[in-house]
């Protein structure tokens, strides 16, 4: 084993009430090194830079290959997900901090409740569930396909929170992930059916209004998802809606 | 909009009456202004048609206090919701160009709405109270270099606020939807900022 060593700075907490603090650890390097496995080497021997015994550090993963978006934290100062994070890439020491936009539930694991409540608020889904068979929907435009491809990307990892400046304690805003998930399922043919229903959520309180057009989500995504064109398409779909429904309207759907 | 919470329409009608009227009016206000760059004499008769408008508090009242008050206090709300996070460099995304806009957009807000309330109180409340809206009613107040230069950076922060605050109109409505129309606004934008700016300039400085 070679004597190189990995710095990492990883700024910890034991729960939302505590206050945080920064601990240094060191980790043997070997090749292909991420932020993960240089996090499981702490976890295998939980002891600082100081060579004091400690707690292991706690984070979230599940499947390591950037599509489940739980890995997140911020890494020397952007928000990413770690298992893509390779140590060969990144300048040392390392640091490691939990989204601060969502509530620490431990170290690096943070509570990321707000977003999936922003898409059951908007009712990010198709509902299809009935006692009898629907048959088969109706087909998909090629062109439709490719833009709503896009959309589907998303992996709820909470990246465009964080860079968001009006998704914050002072805002009810809901951020990017959750108005581009309106325009893909607003796209498909079965779940355009609910479309009012998706677009009256978002022209709530907290909804696409509060936008402010920093467009940090689209530079931060990690899956390169076109959200300021899926904000401003469903900037344009709620005008429609407010003039449509101006004085009163029955129209439901188109 | 029955089912709807009201803060949409609220963020919507913010979003119309910086263009219009406000928008209109800026920029009919610094035209009226620039024919001072002509002569005294000019203005006299440009800001004398203006104040001898029909209806003219009518107009003043529901065309700019209202709108203006509505704008500024809504908007003076909205910048201090934010969180901003302009970084340093190795907050890569922090420092993107729209990202400092919208802090500009934000602190020009804010600087526009203190200048107008000075500028009000120097020249409509003297105007309420007597004083005779003309050449030299501007000509004294400017000519303190402070005001002047208060005046300048007042006037530099409101047409900025306008031409940026059009882009942001464009995504607000759905005009703009494509990066490559976002960028081309952003363009448009810059070019009506400068445009504005030495028209707004040239006026105040013809008052010296």
């Amino acid at each position: 084993m070679s004597e190189e060593t990995i710095k990492l700075n990883i700024k910890r907490q034991e729960n939302n009430e505590t206050q945080p603090y920064w601990e240094e650890f060191e980790v043997g390097y070997r090749e292909n090194m991420n932020v993960i496995s240089a996090l499981m080497d702490i976890q295998t021997n939980p002891v600082n830079a100081k060579g004091q015994k400690t707690t292991p550090v706690t984070w979230d993963m599940n499947c390591l290959e950037e599509v489940c978006g739980i890995c997140s934290m911020v890494i020397n100062g952007g928000a990413r997900q770690s298992c893509t994070a390779l140590i060969d890439q990144l300048e040392q020491p390392i640091t490691l901090e939990p989204m601060a936009t969502f509530p620490v539930v431990k170290d690096l694991q943070v509570d990321r409740s707000f977003m999936f409540e922003g898409l059951k608020r908007v009712q990010a889904w198709v509902p299809i569930d009935g006692t009898h068979d629907l048959g088969p929907g109706p087909r998909i435009p090629e062109k439709k396909r490719q833009t709503s491809y896009e959309l589907s990307k998303c992996m709820s990892c909470g990246v465009c929170l964080e860079v968001c400046p009006n998704v914050n304690d002072n805002s009810g805003f809901m951020g990017a992930a959750a108005i581009s998930q309106v325009r893909l399922f607003n796209l498909h043919p079965t779940g355009s059916m609910n479309k009012d229903e998706r677009l009256e959520a978002l022209m709530d309180e907290g909804g696409i209004a509060e936008c402010g057009m920093a467009q940090n989500c689209v530079q931060a995504c990690p899956q390169g998802i076109p959200l300021t064109t899926s904000i401003a398409a469903m900037q344009r779909e709620s005008s429609f809606h407010m003039f449509k429904s101006f004085f009163g309207s029955d129209q439901e759907v188109e | 909009m029955s089912k709807q919470d009201s803060s949409f329409a609220l963020r919507r009608l913010h979003s119309l009456l910086g263009v219009i009227p406000l928008g209109v009016f800026l920029i009919q206000h610094l035209l009226v202004n620039h024919t001072a760059t002509r002569s005294e004499e000019a203005f006299n008769v440009a800001a004398g048609i203006m104040a001898n408008l029909p209806f003219v508090l009518f107009l003043e009242i529901f065309v700019i206090y209202l709108p203006i008050l509505f704008h500024g206090i809504y908007g003076v709300y909205i910048a201090f919701t934010a969180k901003y996070n302009i970084g340093g460099k190795q907050y890569g995304w922090h420092s993107t160009y729209r990202n400092w806009m919208f802090l500009l957009q934000r602190v020009s807000g804010v600087i526009t709405f203190i200048f107008i309330a000075i500028h009000v109180y120097q020249t409509r409340v003297q105007v309420f109270f007597g004083e005779e809206i003309n050449f030299d009613l501007v000509a004294q107040i400017v000519d303190n270099p402070l005001w002047l230069v208060f005046y300048i950076i007042g006037i530099v922060a409101t047409v900025f606020h306008f031409a940026n605050g059009l882009w942001a109109f464009m995504v607000t409505w759905g005009i703009t939807q494509s990066d490559k129309s976002q960028r081309v606004m952003s363009y448009v934008s810059a070019i009506i900022f400068v445009a504005v700016t030495i028209i707004g300039i040239r006026a105040i400085l013809a008052f010296i």
